[in-house]
């Protein structure tokens, strides 16, 4: 198997006339990395998969595999193998023949094909199914066969358009542990496109977040989701409460926010917004649900609120309680399930309290609509 | 009687009209290719003949156009299903705002007059023969101005359109990304055309042929004008329409329905079985349970009357080495000629008694009816005899 090879946006543009489908893409992908682009459907993702796949040339900029121009190479000169959305399994051919295709347009012999096909079928555990037809198999095999047929190729970088999307849950996630497996063992790069922050959070090295054409952060799932270097990568990636107001006080890397309903409340600035904030402008302040928790005291500081429980969740492994704090303004808090009966009554007064380190602040910009 | 019942009945009685309307004409049409006959008709009802079949396959004209239309036929199939593929192909990948216009335009050929696509055709080729300032006699001349040639030619030009539309139908199916697969996992785009795009064509190609072919045998208004110093089937039948005909037409008729009724039960029979097989495999059928039928013909009408159908092929070339119609044959000519003397016998004792009468009540002012002509055994009155050539001239004569 080929070792991983990394791949470069350089100022990439990709414009459908006057529409931009992607603005000023820079991406620098290690070899051997799980890469992830994690965005709302229409934000552009799946155009950069197929402008590295080679479908699309991009209107500006360059993209380099392993440091190569792939500019004028048609995709099926590059070394990448992308797995699409809806598969698109051969439907005609059997599923050994759909593996070895690659092959086949090579020139292999059938039986050389065959070898290496069931060779691949044994590694997806499909052994023994090479003449079934792809209709025949379930949505699991059939995404396997896929994944199979694309590493048949030897590609360098392995592309994945949302392919368990149209899987149901437990298969989803039954997937995501195979693909992380597979990727342990042939070593190759993926780039995987997907508008669901669990997997993009669970299987990545690094996650690059899109709205609209635009790549708002590339970074670690973790500091995606502790430090959200947006508004829109804040609120699009997991849950998040907001809260509006101006800047009353900058010391070093935390700010203090004087909100509109809650007070003034202290918090941390966003890693990449450190330095360009000042007193005065308009900011916004994120805290998590479970960033939240009960306090025992009335304290009034500058890290509690207080507010009315409205209703509450169960949701498993954790109680979500929806607040409203002074002037109406909404909350949600998740406390963990340790075998409470109950969190709150309704219409009791709660008096949450949370660590500055667990809130972010940073300026207005556009959020993730629902 | 309840009002279901009503609908039931009325509903019967509309089917049986409507099969008679659709088939009656073929039913007649096979009739007559077996009675003896000498002019396409069912009744009166002679004798029961196969000397129709024998005489269609002596005429040479009709042979020889059965050749020119098969050949024509083959290489209408191979042109327009081309063209038609290569059509269809561009119309799901051209610009959306083209598509409407190319759409028209593909299509047009449907519209217009196959007539005026006959003559377009001639006229076109002459044209580019003269443009191009091949000389009389050169390979070139004699191409455009060779029947066979231009005949192809005309047909495709709107059989490609037929042929396009059973494509765009299978087209729509096609899902473009199991190109961009193939492309992607290191095939041309030959290649992907060839291993992915066509053999999911390939029903739809089989169609368009069988569609082409028959188009292309059936076609009278084109060919006439292309075919020039050739013949095929639909102009030589036209030809002996126009001079007469006699029931060795009906006799190809008949042979072209078999043919049409075996190939298409033929076909169904397998579809069945596919589909049979398919449901078995899949366990949504159970093998069928042992009957006293063969498991060929179990539940499967069309392989029923298939089977019957070669019996009654099986029984007619027995028949045929076995029966001789001429006996019977020339008891019908006696009848016939005892019937035609009774008749002028009658006439003749009418024109005696009026005669007498006529001595008695003074001069006859009305003309004697003459005896009426003996016609020859072509012109026994079927069709008001419009097509007995003889027509024209004792018109004249009146």
């Amino acid at each position: 198997m080929s070792s991983g090879v990394a791949i470069d946006l350089e100022n990439v543009w990709i414009k459908f006339g006057d529409f931009v489908a992607v603005r000023e893409a820079n991406v620098n992908i290690n070899g051997g990395d799980f890469f992830s682009f994690l965005g709302p459907s229409g934000c552009g993702k799946t155009t950069i998969l197929r402008a590295i796949s080679g479908f699309l040339e991009p209107s500006d900029g360059r993209i380099l595999i392993g440091g190569a121009d792939m500019a004028g190479i048609g995709p099926n000169k590059r070394p990448t193998a992308l797995i699409f959305q809806n598969l698109a399994l051969f439907p005609l051919m059997k599923v050994w023949e759909n593996i070895a295709f690659s092959m086949e347009v090579a020139g292999a012999s059938a039986a050389e094909r065959r070898k290496r096909a069931d060779e691949l079928l044994d590694m997806i555990a499909l052994d023994g199914q090479g003449d079934k037809l792809p209709s025949e198999l379930s949505g699991g095999q059939k995404q396997r066969v896929a994944i199979a047929r694309a590493l048949c190729a030897n590609p360098d970088v392995l592309l994945l358009d949302e392919p368990l999307s149209a899987l149901d849950l437990k298969l989803r996630q039954h997937m995501r542990t195979e693909l992380r497996e597979i990727r342990r063992r042939v070593g190759i790069t993926f780039i995987y496109i997907t508008h669901d922050q669990g997997e993009a959070l669970t299987m990545s090295d690094t996650v690059a977040v899109m709205k609209s054409g635009v790549i708002d952060q590339i970074d670690t799932g973790h500091n995606i989701y502790d430090h959200p270097s947006t508004p829109f990568v804040a609120s699009f990636v997991g849950e998040n409460n907001l809260f509006r107001g101006k800047i009353k006080q900058i010391s070093g890397n935390e700010a203090v926010i004087s909100t509109r309903r809650s007070g003034d409340l202290l918090a941390q600035i966003t890693p990449s917004q450190v330095g360009k904030l000042s007193v005065g402008n308009e900011a916004m302040l994120f805290i998590r649900p479970e960033a939240l928790e009960l306090s025992d005291s009335k304290a009034t500081g500058k890290t509690s609120i207080s507010a009315n429980v409205v209703n509450q969740e169960f949701e498993g492994n954790s109680f979500s309680v929806f607040l409203e704090g002074d002037g109406g303004k909404q909350i949600k808090m998740s406390v963990p399930n340790l075998g409470q009966d109950n969190i709150a009554a309704a219409g009791e007064n709660l008096s949450l309290r949370y660590d500055a380190a667990n809130a972010v602040v940073m300026p207005v910009g556009e959020l993730a609509s629902e | 009687m309840s009002s279901t019942a009503l609908i039931r009945i009325a509903l019967g009685a509309y089917f049986v009209i409507f099969f008679s309307y659709l088939l009656g004409p073929l039913v007649v049409m096979s009739l007559t290719a077996f009675n003896s006959s000498a002019f396409p008709s069912v009744s009166p009802w002679a004798c029961f003949t196969y000397e129709w079949f024998e005489v269609l396959f002596n005429d040479k004209s009709i042979r020889q156009g059965i050749y020119y239309s098969v050949i024509i036929g083959l290489g209408t199939v191979v042109l327009s299903v081309s063209m038609g593929l290569a059509a269809s192909i561009v119309l799901t990948q051209i610009w959306p705002r083209l598509r409407s216009t190319y759409y028209t335009m593909i299509i047009a050929p449907i519209l217009i007059p196959g007539v005026v696509l006959g003559i377009s055709t001639l006229v076109f080729w002459d044209r580019v023969g003269d443009f191009l300032g091949v000389s009389e006699g050169s390979l070139l001349d004699l191409l455009f101005h060779n029947g066979i040639f231009l005949t192809i030619l005309g047909q495709s030009s709107f059989i490609a359109s037929y042929a396009m539309l059973v494509f765009v139908a299978r087209l729509q199916r096609f899902d473009p990304g199991l190109t961009e697969a193939a492309l992607d996992l290191g095939a041309t785009h030959t290649q992907a055309f060839r291993k992915i795009m066509l053999p999911f064509m390939r029903p739809a190609i089989a169609s368009a042929a069988v569609l082409a072919f028959l188009a292309s045998f059936e076609n009278y208004n084109t060919t006439t004008f292309t075919i020039v110093d050739y013949k095929t089937l639909t102009t030589v039948l036209a030809q002996k329409v126009r001079l007469g005909i006699n029931p060795s037409i009906s006799s190809l008729a008949f042979i072209i329905i078999a043919l049409t009724i075996f190939v298409a039960l033929a076909f169904e029979a397998n579809r069945r079985n596919q589909a049979r097989k398919n449901a078995v495999k899949e366990g949504k059928a159970s093998t069928p349970k042992k009957g006293f039928l063969p498991p060929f013909l179990r539940g499967n009408p069309a392989a029923i009357v298939f089977v019957a159908l070669a019996f009654v092929a099986i029984g007619m070339v027995g028949t045929a080495q076995q029966y001789s119609p001429e006996s019977c044959k020339i008891q019908y000519q006696e009848a016939k000629q005892i019937e035609i003397q009774r008749r002028i016998q009658e006439l003749q004792q009418k024109r005696k008694i009026r005669d007498q009468s006529g001595a008695r009540n003074g001069p006859d002012i009305f003309v004697t009816p003459p005896p009426k002509k003996v016609q020859p055994e072509g012109g026994s009155g079927a069709f008001g005899n419009v097509f007995d050539p003889g027509n024209l001239n004792s018109d004249k004569n009146n």
